[in-house]
């Protein structure tokens, strides 16, 4: 056991609330700031504290604010979808790499983990993905570019079937006349449960997280996500402030005011933040075996 | 059945395997040659003078004059000293922050106030660099931030944040390292969990302090880990966290001369200033001396620790 001391319990647990507060606290003025009145927030500007609540910015949004429950429904549609088709992905292609039948196995793993090393940036794979495959301005710019977001994933994956699906029990299946198929999602996956959970729940958080395909590929507000809309405002705002005087105060008027910007913030991580106690878990998991080596 | 026919019978049925097998890795495979494979090749976009209308493939070759075009400009310089200059701050101050958080976080006793700090400590990293430059502008926004209320409530002047590049080094490491502490801190963590307790007893037994435990036994042990996680991050020496220097301080041109990286740039380059030839040019830069650069520290890792080398 290490041995503990009582004074130095008491400095660690102050060096940690310090910490947390450290960590949160900026989370608290985002809030507290989507719950101020708009004029309390002229006055006064951003704090900790709302010096007037209101649920004005909220009302706001949802009433006359179609576009932020779209780009609502396009990040989770885009979340679930491409989530689903990246673990999938993932999925069949770490397994077959765990199986000794598997001919030219080290070059598939190769063919892999290069991608880890070497890759051609933003240039080329933007003027492919515009030019021949054409997916500016469509769905599907949200979600391919990123199906294997992590070549890691597949890896990490392929270690754990290796390491914790015996030998025997793929064995006694296919003597059992079970496919491939069949073993792996009757037999395999059963057991892979909680390291599926945990690579689902990084690859779910990079797509709701994303903004850097919207901004490379998407210019229509059709297609806008959250954090499209979020990153659009900014965009405004910058385009504001080098422009001229006269008819940034005529545009200020049709921005989402101050409160509302940091409103529709509160919507992009709410979600997050409700969900992330209750997985803690498998966060936590799935940044200790993806960090380093597995 | 003798032994002939039931080697056969086997051999069809792993045959049979392997297609399956493949079928399955098809999707992954397609999917790596389109997003990964064609891109590297596309990366002799840096030796072409590029054309719209015959797009990436068929426009000319004009050797390396998109190169000497490049370093031409002061830009070159100042990007790669940003990118590397940033990297290396943020290596220092993370790596120790990240290590004596990991440390004190196993000294600690109570497993709930323990699960309850790593929980809080974790939360800045879940959040997309988009969130972070909102709340960024929270604190430094010049009407109505956080900081200047406070500035100004006790007398002194309101500062205009996003136009004085003079602050952006020290706001810039200060948001790196708030979003990244606990994400780090947890990795070191599960290393310092691993440490035998024996060994602290024995320390302790024979008459070591806090201090001299932490020196004799928990950093030897994690020794490994720093000196990997290290290498790893030198030889990503040359990459940047695009939503970092370009988000975080809300694309302001005033601040351009501290706060573009390589990343930055060639994303300028590419999608506002129409200046394919450098921006590829100085992405081919960041992909080729970043690749180099991974082998080489592989490679001083493997003679450190076999067991940490990434390959």
């Amino acid at each position: 056991m290490v041995s503990h001391n009582k004074t130095e319990q008491v400095c660690l647990h102050f060096i940690f609330v310090l910490l947390c507060i450290a960590a949160v606290a900026p989370f608290v003025l985002l809030i507290s700031s989507s719950l101020t009145e708009e004029a309390a927030l002229m006055q006064h500007g951003y704090g900790f504290f709302p010096k007037k609540f209101s649920m004005y910015a909220y009302e706001y949004l949802f009433q006359s604010g179609g576009k932020i429950i779209k780009g609502l429904g396009i990040t989770v549609g885009v979340t679930l979808f491409g989530t689903v088709a990246s673990v999938l992905i993932t999925v069949l292609f770490a397994y077959p790499l765990s199986r000794k039948e598997l001919p030219a196995r080290n070059f598939f793993s190769f063919a892999i983990f290069f991608t880890m090393l070497f890759n051609g940036g933003l240039v080329p794979t933007y003027m492919m993905y515009t030019q021949n495959l054409h997916i500016k301005n469509t769905i599907w710019a949200l979600i391919v570019p990123s199906l294997l977001m992590n070549a890691f994933y597949v890896i990490m994956m392929r270690s754990f079937f290796t390491s914790s699906i015996p030998d025997s029990l793929v064995e006694a299946a296919r003597i059992d006349g079970a496919g491939e198929y069949r073993i792996l999602f009757q037999v395999v996956m059963p057991l892979s449960k909680p390291m599926v959970a945990t690579i689902s729940l990084m690859i779910g958080l990079g797509y709701w997280n994303d903004w850097m395909n919207s901004l490379y590929y998407i210019t229509e507000e059709r297609l806008y996500s959250l954090q499209a809309i979020l990153n659009n405002i900014i965009n405004n705002i910058t385009f504001l402030q080098s422009s001229s005087q006269s008819g940034a105060a005529a545009a200020v008027a049709t921005m989402p005011s101050t409160g509302i910007r940091m409103a529709i913030a509160v919507i992009g991580i709410l979600p997050i933040l409700c969900i992330y106690p209750f997985f803690q878990k498998y966060f936590v998991k799935g940044i200790v075996v993806g960090g380093v080596k597995g | 059945m003798n032994a002939k026919t039931l080697k056969k019978g086997k051999g069809i049925l792993q045959r049979k395997n392997a297609i399956a097998l493949f079928s399955m890795m098809l999707p992954g495979l397609i999917y790596l040659l389109v997003n990964n494979y064609v891109p590297m090749a596309g990366l002799v976009i840096a030796f072409k003078r590029y054309d719209f209308s015959k797009g990436m493939w068929a426009s000319e070759w004009c050797g390396l004059s998109n190169f000497t075009y490049l370093f031409k400009t002061k830009d070159a310089l100042n990007i790669i000293r940003n990118t590397v200059l940033y990297n290396f701050g943020f290596i220092v101050l993370g790596t120790v922050l990240a290590v004596a958080v990991a440390i004190m976080l196993n000294f600690l006793k109570g497993k709930l106030s323990k699960k309850i700090y790593q929980t809080l400590i974790l939360i800045p990293y879940l959040v997309s660099m988009v969130i972070v430059s909102y709340i960024v502008y929270g604190f430094l926004s010049t009407e109505s931030g956080f900081l200047n209320n406070m500035l100004v409530g006790f007398g002194g002047e309101s500062i205009s944040w996003y136009t004085q590049s003079k602050y952006w080094p020290y706001i810039l490491t200060i948001v790196y390292l708030w979003k990244s502490f606990g994400y780090t801190s947890i990795l070191y963590y599960a290393t310092v969990i691993g440490i035998d307790s024996a060994l602290y007893e024995a320390a302790a037994i024979d008459g070591a302090g806090r201090w001299k435990q932490v020196w004799h036994v928990t950093l030897p042990g994690l020794k490994t880990t720093i000196i990997t996680m290290v290498l790893l991050s030198v030889g990503r020496m040359f990459f940047s966290d695009f939503g970092l220097f370009y988000q975080v301080p809300m694309h302001s041109g005033l601040l351009a001369d501290v706060t573009d990286t390589i990343d930055v740039y060639v994303y300028k380059g590419l999608t506002q200033l129409n200046d394919i030839g450098r921006s590829s040019a100085a992405g081919f830069l960041q992909s080729v001396l970043g690749f180099m650069l991974i082998v080489v520290v592989n490679y001083i890792v493997r003679k450190l620790d076999k067991d940490s080398a990434l390959f």
